[in-house]
């Protein structure tokens, strides 16, 4: 429909990376209307393009939805090859609208919510910056180009979470959070090694294109191809917050609020999600590797959820929220339903940045407080921030008709159903359904309803937001209520729009087994059984009984001191991980510095001491001859005189022939 | 007309500098500086005209110039280049000329300094393109005698031990490679008149070297000394101790030279002399240098993030990086010889940046402990941006030239030694902590009350800085013309090692 688009997909990650150039260079200079002029321009340009490049790819025929754009070789060596090259199908598509496209409301957000902060350009090149990488990430055609976006984002998170670095708290959680990765990174740059040398050794073929990878795949031995899998998604649970790389994800929270919106809800921490999905090829023929990211994913989802019920901090609350998301996203693309957790990926973004954006909205009005115990009442003077928030909450909780009822319904089918899947796995998925009801209705209770808790002056400030902040939030509710609708599943007689969309991606992928009519129904009941009884237990403790969770917290106080403190995991980690680690590089340290030196410096006072002892034996028994003899020299000296004519062609000839005398007596 | 001289006027333009700034009045600072300055402008841009007008497709060596020099022993006047020197003397030619910029502020002795400054320029030069191993001899010693000096007279408190340790250190390396190179001359015979010979071209055919000595220790026993004199440059564990100290005495511009172009001289000569001289013995004990490659890139990174001096954690990480490119050398594979190649040009620009760095914060501060700044970046925030630039570029952060040469060393080597490459890997993590670490410690956080008011990053600081930062960022996105450039002569190395 639209042709010239197969050659301007560069376009759509160069454009922010240009506005990002041109504010992080010169942007302290512009008057801050052009900083986000240009900021939101260039990204709301790259979703354009990227709607676009959606009806170009929908004009063609389903078996031919796809096309690349190669811009020019960035490597190129005899035999290996890789382009700056795009790769624009259903899924890419779907991933650049998504990241543009909430991306774009969240630029706008940013106008509202960062308009005092005086490294304003620089908030704004960083983000273009990011919305550069995770288009890059998203759109390239190789492995190699995806770990160039894939660590792009990583800076990004790392520069935005310690944006207001003055704060040595924000400054280490930047840290924690890019270190954190790096370890993800290990096993992803080792999955990707593996890859690239098992394909070349079996067919000669050394890329790392997916296209071309996935044409040779089937050559590979299932064993490497399990390891393969397993060392990628490692690098996975460095990205998208999963068990036991999570740890990140809450300090992140440390950064700008629309920051954990768009990097920390939306978009980023999806990327290891996107990239399994990318990679279905590879999974469908390592099932093990399958397995292990259902299971991982599923006690993400539980384990993080049991965490958000005590949590205070609001966006805490909502960042042990995304981790488990995330799970469900990971139980979806693990159990082999790669467009279940797409589409789950789609819906969350939806509602996980209103989440967020709602969250902003609340701590710009309370004058940065972030903890719910000093909140509540706010509804009476934030309506829209109320009524968006609560829209997205209802989304989460996946209540009937919301956008992530049939999100998350679809995943937990898939998961019963599959074999990667199965009822352990599924379960574990309800329960979480169960904890996220109960802990999203706890956030909106304490937050929004009942007593205002906070200081008199305090309330006396709280408002509603900027057209600028509740534009967005209004953007993101409708597309949280009515997002779902897309992917409806066929038992309501419709066509799984989204799922068929998808499908020639992952054609050549799993092949699920169907679940009867019948079981589909059940399952989905179950679901809605499991969110309304969250809501309504959460309702009643916080809403009827609100002396009850004090109680409880008393009765239970191991416990609650355990999910408050987050099972200790960062102590653990602090104290043997980073504790190790620290004793290991000072004890290297100090081998350096007494070994290895000490060898070097002991070595060259031996030599010395012998220096010394042979300056003794040459005064006492070497000069006594040599003084004998030296008259003797004196006239054979001026003979010598002759050979001392200034020729340093003459010098090198005698001082070589000395070597050679010497090396010959030595060798010969 | 130039192309007969080309590598003659490159070598031997800074020694008219030389002899100029004797002459000069040692009061005249500025013309010292400014000719320093204008003598190593001109081989830099003829080191371009090089780049430029070199036959990439090509692998011999090009701009030969050969005339005898001292016939009674066949030794040579033998210059040449190459796809694997021509980066090098690039290199050279770029560090050498901005280092003279960030010697602005020596405060004694400027004509000694600047006088054996340019007289290091010409010894470097003519290490990346002598082709007789006798003259390859002279200007290695040569570059020992002025270094000696410019870190023993103007480096810091303990630059006299700095001075004495890199010098004996060296020597020591260079004595065995000079036994070496008198085995290969007295066993050698050069086809064409007869006699021994020092010329590496003649030593490294393959037709030839049927005349060598043949026993397999004795070749072992050359290889080893003359890998150790390599290795003590690059330098490889357990050799590396003394850059540290010598980096952390010299003043700035020195650190850059050692850095940036002194170090690459190890592997350098690995790759001109050892590997085509000895090719057996290079495959024999490829193993044992992918382990010292390994244990360079994670010790050298953990001992990095021991350490408390800014400087000294620099050098550390220099030791680090420099393992990717013994890795790469081991791997006998064309992609981890374009990737240790890349990775040496790069390690000379971004280590280079980040000694610049230092100098700059060393110069207002007077100390580098890193845990005695703090918040720095509210102060000089494009100093500060200058530095997260060149850190990330140092770990390897993809888009940054860095990230090219270590993931092709990484995917070069992998196919042959799997584990080792693995166990490598996690130098990318502890890289990252490092650095970070000292990123935050220095920059981050509340700022400095000790530091309000520092004068921010000058034109001068800026204009050391500016061109290789855009060099890292513009190899990171188009590596191309670099692997243009070296593609042909790696291949033919790679044949001569028998690959």
């Amino acid at each position: 429909m639209y042709p010239c688009i197969e050659h301007c997909i560069w376009l759509i990650p160069l454009l922010p990376l240009t506005g990002a150039m041109v504010n992080l260079l010169i942007g302290s200079r512009l008057p801050r209307p052009v900083t986000h002029t240009i900021a939101i321009g260039t990204i709301a340009t790259s979703f354009v393009l990227s709607v676009i490049a959606y009806l170009h790819i929908v004009s063609l025929p389903p078996g031919q939805r796809q096309f690349i754009d190669t811009v020019y070789t960035w490597i190129g060596l005899q035999g290996f090859r890789v382009g700056l090259s795009f790769l624009v199908d259903p899924l890419s598509v779907v991933m650049a609208l998504i990241v543009s496209g909430v991306g774009s409301v969240i630029h706008l957000y940013s106008v509202g919510y960062m308009h005092g902060d005086k490294r304003y350009s620089r908030y704004f090149g960083f983000l273009n910056l990011f919305a550069f990488a995770m288009l890059l990430l998203v759109l390239s055609n190789s492995i190699l180009l995806m770990f160039v976006g894939w660590e792009g984002v990583g800076l990004c998170s790392y520069l935005l979470i310690g944006f207001w670095f003055e704060k040595i708290e924000n400054a280490k959680a930047g840290m924690k959070a890019f270190v954190v990765n790096r370890i993800g990174d290990f096993g992803f740059i080792v999955g990707f090694m593996l890859l690239f040398t098992a394909v070349g050794v079996r067919t000669g073929t050394w890329s790392l294109d997916f296209g071309v990878i996935k044409s040779n795949i089937g050559l590979v031995s299932p064993a490497i191809l399990t390891a393969v899998g397993i060392m990628l998604f490692v690098g996975a649970t460095g990205k998208s917050a999963q068990i036991p790389l999570y740890v990140w994800l809450p300090d992140a929270m440390a950064g700008p609020t629309p920051v954990s919106a768009l990097i920390h809800a939306a978009t980023m921490v999806t990327a290891g999600v996107y990239m399994v999905a990318r990679m279905n090829f590879l999974y469908a023929l390592a099932p093990d590797a399958l397995r292990v990211i259902a299971i991982v994913g599923a006690l993400t989802a539980f384990f993080a959820a049991t965490i958000g019920l005590v949590q205070n901090d609001i966006k805490k609350v909502l960042a042990y929220s995304t981790v488990s998301q995330l799970g469900y996203m990971f139980i979806g693309v693990g159990v082999g339903a790669f467009g279940a957790g797409i589409f789950h990926l789609m819906t969350h973004a939806f509602f996980k940045a209103l989440l967020f954006l709602g969250s902003g909205s609340v701590i710009h009005a309370m004058s940065g407080e972030q903890d719910i115990r000093k909140m509540g009442g706010l509804s009476s003077k934030m309506p829209i921030t109320t009524t968006t928030f609560v829209i997205a909450s209802l989304a989460i909780m996946g209540v009937p008709g919301f956008a992530g009822f049939f999100s998350k319904d679809d995943i937990l089918y898939h998961a019963y159903i599959s074999p990667y899947g199965g009822t352990f796995v599924w379960l574990l998925g309800v329960v979480a359904a169960v904890l996220t009801a109960f802990y999203m209705t706890r956030l909106v209770i304490l937050t929004f309803y009942g007593n205002p808790r906070m200081d008199h002056h305090t309330a006396e400030h709280v408002h509603e937001s900027p057209k600028t902040m509740t534009i967005p939030l209004i953007i993101l509710a409708i597309l949280s209520a009515i997002g779902g609708y897309i992917g409806m599943p066929a038992i309501f007689g419709v066509h799984n729009v989204f799922a068929q969309f998808l499908a020639p991606v992952f054609a050549s992928g799993v092949r699920l087994p169907e679940g009867s009519v019948s079981l589909e129904w059940t399952l989905m009941g179950v679901s809605v059984l499991a969110a309304f009884s969250g809501i309504g237990f959460a309702y009643y403790l916080y809403g009827v009984r609100t002396e009850l969770p004090a109680i409880m917290a008393e009765k239970y106080n191991t416990a609650y001191r355990w999910l408050l403190n987050k099972y200790y995991v960062d102590e653990f980690y602090q104290k043997y991980i980073v504790g190790g680690l620290m004793g290991l590089k000072d004890l290297l340290g100090v081998f350096d510095a007494r070994i290895i030196d000490g060898t070097v410096n002991g070595t060259a006072r031996l030599g010395r001491r012998l220096a010394d002892f042979e300056g003794a034996f040459d005064r006492v028994v070497v000069d006594g001859a040599v003084n004998a003899v030296g008259d003797g020299i004196v006239s054979a000296g001026a003979v010598l005189r002759k050979l001392q004519n200034g020729l340093v062609q003459n010098y090198l000839i005698v001082a070589v022939i000395g070597m050679a005398i010497l090396l010959s007596l030595v060798l010969l | 007309m130039l192309s007969n001289y080309l590598l003659s006027l490159i070598v031997f333009t800074p020694m008219i500098g030389f002899v100029l700034i004797l002459l000069m009045p040692r009061e005249r600072v500025t013309w010292i500086r400014w000719t320093a300055a204008v003598f190593t402008f001109i081989p830099m841009v003829l080191s371009f005209y090089l780049y430029g007008t070199m036959d990439a497709s090509s692998a011999g060596f090009q701009f030969v110039e050969k005339y005898p020099w001292i016939t009674a022993f066949n030794i040579q006047y033998y210059l040449g280049a190459d796809g694997i020197s021509t980066p090098m003397i690039v290199l050279t030619g770029l560090l050498s000329f901005l280092s003279v910029f960030a010697s602005w502020n020596i405060n004694k002795a400027h004509k000694a300094y600047f006088s054996l400054y340019l007289l290091l320029v010409t010894a470097m030069f003519g290490v990346f393109m002598a082709l007789d191993f006798f003259l390859f001899y002279i200007f290695w010693e040569l570059m020992l005698f002025p270094m000696y000096f410019l870190i023993g007279i103007w480096g810091g408190p303990r630059r006299e031990y700095a001075a004495i340790k890199f010098f004996l250190y060296t020597l020591a390396g260079s004595v065995l490679m000079l036994v070496v190179i008198l085995t290969f001359y007295f066993n050698s015979t050069d086809p064409a008149t007869g006699s021994h010979t020092f010329n590496i071209v003649t030593l490294m055919n393959q037709a030839n070297q049927g005349m060598f000595i043949k026993q397999f220790w004795v070749r072992l026993a050359m290889y080893v000394a003359l890998f150790i004199g390599f290795a003590i440059k690059v330098p490889v564990f357990p050799f590396h101790t003394w850059l540290p100290d010598a980096h952390v005495e010299a003043p700035t511009a020195i650190s850059v030279i050692l850095a940036g172009v002194l170090l690459k001289m190890g592997a350098y000569g690995l790759m001109r002399i050892s590997y085509p001289l000895l090719p057996d013995m290079a495959a024999y004990t490829a193993i044992g240098l992918a382990i010292l490659g390994l244990i360079n890139i994670v010790y050298g990174a953990l001992v990095a993030m021991a350490q408390t001096d800014f400087k000294k954690m620099i050098a550390y990480s220099s030791v680090s990086h420099m393992g990717f490119v013994i890795l790469g050398l081991a791997s006998m594979t064309f992609i981890g010889f374009n990737g240790a190649l890349m990775q040496m040009f790069n390690h000379g620009i971004i280590t280079g940046m980040l000694f610049l760095l230092v100098g700059v914060i060393y110069d207002r501060a007077h100390h580098r402990d890193l845990n005695g700044f703090g918040g720095i970046a509210t102060y000089m925030p494009v100093y500060a941006g200058i530095t997260s630039l060149a850190f990330m570029g140092s770990l390897g952060l993809p888009g940054l030239s860095g990230f090219i040469g270590e993931v092709l060393v990484f995917l070069g080597t992998f196919k042959v030694y799997p584990v080792i490459v693995i166990v490598s890997a996690t130098g990318v993590i502890f890289t990252a902590g490092y650095f970070l670490w000292a990123y935050q410690r220095v920059f981050l956080g509340p700022p400095n009350e000790k530091y309000r008011g520092i004068a921010r990053i000058n034109g001068r600081e800026l204009f050391t800085l500016v061109p290789l930062v855009l060099i890292a960022l513009f190899l990171g996105v188009y590596p191309m013309p670099f692997f243009n450039l070296v593609g042909a002569s790696l291949s033919k190395l790679l044949m001569m090692v028998g690959h």
